[in-house]
This record gives structure tokens, sequence and C-alpha cells, in this order.
């Protein structure tokens, strides 16, 4: 059975219905005098359409439902109706604030009205019941907002993934693997991954991996590191490992990061020099 | 099968394992290969293992060894064409095979061999 409390009073939908256009113009000039209206971001008609609207879904919501629970579908209609709103406002520049604000200034018009009926028990129940309904609706807007900046940034996360990751060939047989940014296990482990997979589908024995983007080191990535050059010699393949920062070194030295007999070289273009050394390859000036 | 066929090369045993590895077959091979390089004089092993998805600890530990035992008989181990994923499993089990030379594929491997000779 559910609570007493959830139950949706007639008067309310009686109320609603019989003085929509009194309450809309009440909530109007509310609204347009509220400290969180944009009229540089919306105009006053445009308000006033969507006030109407979610009026008229809030009120057949009602009508046609006895409780307050939105899983039910006679919510739906508006559920969907602020997730329009709410996409429209966030795509305009207003803040989770004052979309919030315009479903909870409903709540003057709606109680100024309720407090006019005479019966105090269903007065009571008819405030308690917008305030439970347009609460939710605001936190819902909220709620919208945020899993659309969360969708956002895990969004740009992989794409920054997938950005950070790229093995270049430079030449028959040699690949270079520019690393940008630190190094954590999860992206050591898809850098490890598509370099050996880039050795495997192109037959390269050397590969270059290059550390001028990266702006320190601490043990844990030097670790990283070294399991990437070990899987890569498993796989048949060379490392060498350029563009360390002095600063790095230095860290490296600090840390006494054992590097083993990984070959070093200072810039890329003298990695790329000796690379060419080892396959037998020449670079001549022309005449 | 209960054994993995060795042929010799020119100067090299080759060695390529086409099935699962279990246990019992790679012990079978390590055998196999020491009896053979005492019996060719051979001076180079090249085991492929193209074919392997899986390497587990015992197989791995065992590939080492056969490179250690090579070197006591007057051969050179290579160890060619593992996968990417086998690689990467190796490392995180933090086996890298130290004794072992490795190259992308047989031709590679024979090129190695034969450089180094």
């Amino acid at each position: 059975m559910p609570s007493e409390s959830k139950r949706i009073p007639a008067s309310l939908t009686v109320m609603i219905r019989s003085s929509g256009q009194e309450i809309l113009q009440e909530w109007l000039s509310e609204q347009l005098s509220a400290d969180t209206l944009r009229l540089d971001l919306i105009d006053e008609k445009t308000l006033e359409v969507e006030s109407q609207e979610f009026l008229a879904v809030l009120s057949s919501a009602l009508g046609s439902e006895e409780l307050v629970d939105f899983e039910r579908p006679a919510w739906q209609p508006v559920l969907s109706f602020l997730d329009e709103l709410s996409r429209a406002r966030d795509h305009a520049g207003f803040g989770p604030i004052e979309t919030a604000s315009f479903v909870l200034s409903l709540k003057q018009p709606l109680f100024a009205r309720s407090l006019e009926n005479p019966e105090k028990q269903s007065s009571k129940e008819e405030i308690w019941c917008v305030n439970q309904v347009l609460d939710h609706l605001a936190l819902y807007t909220t709620d919208l907002f945020r899993e659309r900046r969360e969708a956002t940034i895990l969004r740009q996360q992989e794409e920054m993934e997938e950005l950070s990751t790229p093995v270049v060939k430079v030449w028959d047989g040699i690949l270079a693997l520019p690393l940008v940014g630190t190094l954590d296990t999860r992206r050591s482990q898809m850098v490890t991954e598509s370099l050996l997979e880039a050795i495997a589908a192109t037959g390269s024995e050397i590969a270059i991996l290059d550390m001028t983007g990266v702006p320190a080191i601490d043990t844990r990535m030097a670790q990283h590191l070294m399991r990437t050059v070990a899987a890569t010699r498993l796989m048949g393949a060379d490392c060498i490992l350029s563009g360390i920062r002095p600063q790095i070194a230095q860290t490296i030295v600090h840390l006494k990061i054992q590097l083993g007999d990984i070959k070093t070289e200072s810039t890329l273009a003298a990695a790329l020099k000796s690379a060419f050394r080892q396959s037998g390859l020449k670079v001549q000036a022309e005449g | 099968m209960d054994r993995i066929p060795i042929a010799k090369i020119g100067s090299c045993l080759f060695a390529t394992i086409q099935v699962d590895m279990h246990d019992r077959l790679a012990l079978a091979l390590r055998e196999d290969l020491g009896s053979e390089l005492l019996r060719t004089q051979a001076k180079g092993v090249l085991l492929d293992i193209t074919s392997l998805d899986t390497l587990d600890t015992f197989i791995a530990r065992l590939l080492a060894g056969i490179g250690a035992m090579a070197q006591l008989l007057g051969a050179r181990t290579v160890l060619v064409g593992m996968r990417p994923a086998v690689a990467m499993t190796l490392v995180e089990l933090g086996l890298t095979l130290e004794g072992v030379q490795t190259a992308l594929n047989v031709e590679r491997g024979m090129a190695l061999l034969e450089a180094t000779r």
C-alpha cells in the first residue's frame, strides 16, 4: 500500500485545471522579476511558451495519476519535457541553478492558490504534494545536467586516450611512439598494446619511444616504461628511448631507477640516426 | 602428438610449436633439443612460437632453460614470432626471458643466427 503522503489530492488537480490561466500569468510575472532571469539567453515569448507547455504536461500528469511516483507512465511526458528543456537551456548557456529555478518558481503561484483553500487539511495536502513534485522535478533537471557533463568528460577522456597513443611509422622497419603526458597503468597498457600490434603488423624491428612530451617521471612510470621495452624485446624488436629532458634524467638518477641496458638518445633525431645505423641505412645529401 | 619435430637447417636446429604446449610436451622438447644439439653439433636453435596464443609460466621458464642449456652446448637460441598478447602477459608475470634472443619472424631469426655465427 503506497503511503498516504504520496497521494495527489483531487482538489489540487481541480484547482490547476480551473485557474490554469491565472496561475500561468502569476508564474510568468514571478519568473520575469526573479534574479535568475536571463533575458540575454531567452526571450519572453519562448519563456511563455515553455511555461505554458510545462504547466500543461504537469496538470495532465497530476490529473491522470493518483500518486507522486515518477516511475509511473503518466509522469513520462513531464520528464521528457524537462529532458528537452534542460538540454535546450544547457545549450543556450543556462546554469543548473537557473534551470532548476524555472521549475521551483512555480511553487509560489501554486502555494498562493492552495492557501486560499478554506479547508485547512486539503490546503496542507496540496502544498505538500506541490512541494514534493516540484522539488523532485527540479532535482531531476540538475541530475540531467550532471549526466550530460559526465558524458562529456567520459567522451573527452576516451578521445584523449586515443589521441595520446599514436604509433607512427617513420621509416620502413622503424616505428616511433611519441609519449605525451604521464603514463598510468591503464594508459601504459594501451601504449604497449598499440605498439606491439603495430610491430606485429608492420614487421618493424626498431621502436623509438619519444619522451619529449613527458613532463615528469616517477618510479611507477619508469616501471611501466621498462615493461613496454621488455615486451617489445620479447616480440623481437629493439627499443630506443629518446627525448628525456634534463630534469627527468636528474629524477631518474635521483630515484636510482635502473633503466638496465635500454638504449637512450637525447633527441628523436638522434634516435632516428641510431636506428638508421642499426638497420644499415645511410642518409646522404644529393649532389 | 607426443613430440615436437626438430629439423636441421644448415648448422641450425629448427622447431616450430604448433600445438598447445603442455608440460610433458615441453619437457620432451627440451630433452630432444639437447640430444640433437649433441648429435648434430648445431650452432643455433630457432624456436618458432607464432601459433601459440597462450604461454604459462612453466613453459616460459622452460624456454629460458632451453636457452641456457643450448648455450652450455655451444649454441645460441632465438625465439621468434611471439604474439603481442603473449609478450604482454609474460611481462606482467615478470618473465622477460633475459638469456634468450628474439626476432620478429623465422626469416629474421635465421638472419640473426647467420650473422652472429
